[in-house]
């Protein structure tokens, strides 16, 4: 990372007096966080006492697996980011080459109407899409969840961004030698996009794996509900549920992402400030 | 056929499948809740009818509506200048060379890769009366009990305390990309001219960072108006609806009350100031305000 406005980098006593009002924001922003791993891992009597020599147990994550389940929710929602990621690589990566490099009758229009999606969003329209998926008869199923946001005009807006810097001549040498149009996008705009991918992808899992109300609307089944849905479930039932199996449930919930941003940190950041910035 | 005509074709494929999905799940339920808004929730006995403006004119004179606008309102101005205030002294702590500032970073943004239904659970428990962490914190200096999430003159600050942890880093990294990208120069020019730092940031940084402001502030607006998530966990809308946004309100008028056309003219109002967000953006982001 470059070192900018040296000449106003804090010096002496400023340095650590604005080291230290930063690592104070720092240790509030993880409070919850670190408050979730501390409940998770020890008995109930011990949720709101912090004694040092606490025992350290699993038990919370034993009884919240037991009281739920919870390996159904995470093979839904993997189901679910896998489904609606390669649907919305596919459809995305082909009307952005669309949009990029082909010249047609109403493609102003069609870009517009793509566009719309970014105002209008799936979040917003719930109403109305779930009569959709009552005429289609596909309430409570993973596809139903999936199907709103498959065709993502963020990620064709991106993709399209990236495939207009493609060089032309790269595209032109594709097909002397024959290539066709599809050929030309699997040999060459998609290797070329490979960070913009890559950024996509990252979002689009953590979206949608995070994501609560519509799969709270159209779900209603332990076989269709994803982790989200399935932990509120959870957490709501007036079974006296103690605070700390819910921590741990909620950890297992959120461990996945939390794992790969912090293996993947630098990624994880780039990939939400390109996709921000588009 | 000609190169022309191949084109067309060609093009009109490769949008197909993304164009007929986007017909089927925006572009259509946004004009038949348009439409719907006009007409009356069909009954078992009774069918849906034609009434005009009617949802419409219920709406104004529903109490609860307007208080969930009110709320959202509140809920936007809590939230918005607080977060993106917190971003940029954020961006600008882990931009200068602070002690561990790669964990710092770290620290900020993590609340962004969480699920909002997980944390606000665990945020539920900071806020319960006495055995919450904030009670026992407060408890030390003398304070009494107090139900923060139950008591309506309290529950939407702490539904607004949620909001602005979760969005602050996410907004930290824009401007954080933004401030990286200010030449160097321009800090040793005003270095040399003998400007204080805080000068330095006024006429300087602050400016630059305007576009990103911007850009920040719309993608805030438009998730003060979508994010009800932790109000699904922490308050469903309570108490006395003190904590009722529109889309909140939405969803228990649509999939509570099932009254699906009362919640088309509803959510016309959101889709009515999501669109003033999203021209805003057009027209002032896309002008590209730099003051070079």
């Amino acid at each position: 990372m470059r070192v900018q406005s040296i000449a106003y980098a804090p010096h002496g006593p400023w340095r650590l007096l604005e080291s230290a009002a930063a690592w104070l924001l720092a240790i509030l922003w993880l409070l919850p966080l670190l408050y979730a791993i501390w409940s998770a891992f020890h008995p109930a009597e011990y949720s709101a006492r912090f004694v040092p020599l606490a025992p350290v147990t699993l038990d919370n994550f034993a009884r919240a697996l037991s009281a739920a389940p919870f390996a159904r929710y995470f093979l839904n929602t993997f189901a679910l980011v896998t489904l609606i990621l390669s649907c919305q690589l596919v459809l995305c990566t082909l009307a952005a080459y669309a949009f990029a490099r082909f010249e047609f009758a109403g493609r102003e229009l069609a870009f517009a109407l793509v566009l719309v999606q970014l105002m209008i969003m799936p979040d917003v329209l719930i109403v109305e899409n779930y009569r959709t998926m009552t005429r289609l008869g596909i309430v409570d199923s993973i596809p139903a969840i999936a199907l709103p946001y498959i065709a993502s005009a963020f990620g064709v807006f991106l993709l399209r961004q990236t495939f207009k810097t493609v060089p032309r001549e790269l595209d032109e040498a594709a097909r002397v030698e024959g290539a066709g149009a599809l050929q030309v996008l699997w040999r060459v705009y998609v290797p070329l996009g490979r960070p913009v991918y890559i950024a996509y992808a990252l979002v689009s899992v953590s979206y949608h794996w995070n994501n609560f109300l519509w799969p709270l609307i159209v779900t209603n089944s332990v076989e269709a509900r994803p982790l989200t849905v399935g932990l509120q479930v959870f957490a709501s039932t007036d079974q006296g549920v103690d605070w700390s199996v819910i921590c741990a449930a909620t950890l297992m919930t959120s461990a996945p992402l939390l794992l790969a941003f912090l293996l993947f940190q630098r990624q994880f950041v780039q990939s939400f400030m390109r996709a921000g910035i588009r | 056929m000609t190169r022309r005509g191949i084109d067309a074709v060609h093009g009109w494929l490769l949008l197909l499948p993304a164009m007929a999905l986007l017909a089927l799940f925006t572009h259509w339920p946004a004009l038949a809740t348009f439409l719907d808004s006009f007409w009356s929730t069909p009954r078992p006995r009774r069918p849906a009818l034609f009434v005009g403006l009617g949802n419409y004119k219920s709406m104004l004179a529903d109490a609860v509506f307007w208080q969930s606008v009110v709320n959202n309102l509140w809920f936007a101005l809590g939230t918005i200048p607080l977060s993106i205030a917190l971003a940029l002294l954020m961006a600008l702590w882990v931009n200068d060379r602070i002690a561990g500032r790669a964990a710092v970073r770290m620290a900020y943004f993590t609340p962004t890769v969480l699920p909002m239904i997980a944390v606000a659970n665990i945020w539920l428990f900071f806020y319960t009366p006495q055995y919450g962490l904030l009670d026992q914190v407060l408890s030390l200096f003398g304070a009494r009990a107090h139900n923060w999430l139950g008591t309506p003159e309290t529950a939407l600050v702490c539904v607004i305390a949620v909001t602005i942890w979760k969005e602050a880093g996410f907004f930290m990294i824009f401007y954080l990309a933004a401030l990286q990208q200010i030449s160097p120069v321009l800090g040793e020019a005003a270095a040399l001219e003998g400007a204080s730092r805080l000068t330095f940031f006024r006429r300087v940084q602050f400016p630059l960072l305007m576009p990103t402001t911007l850009f920040v502030l719309v993608n805030a607006v438009i998730n003060a108006f979508r994010t009800v998530d932790h109000i699904i966990v922490m308050t469903r809308g309570g108490p006395d609806n003190a904590t009722t946004l529109l889309l909140y309100y939405v969803y228990e008028v649509g999939f509570k009350y099932w009254d699906s056309t009362y919640a088309a003219a509803l959510t016309m109002v959101l889709l009515a100031l999501l669109a003033t967000a999203a021209l805003t953006q057009y027209l002032v982001l896309e002008r590209r305000i730099h003051y070079r």
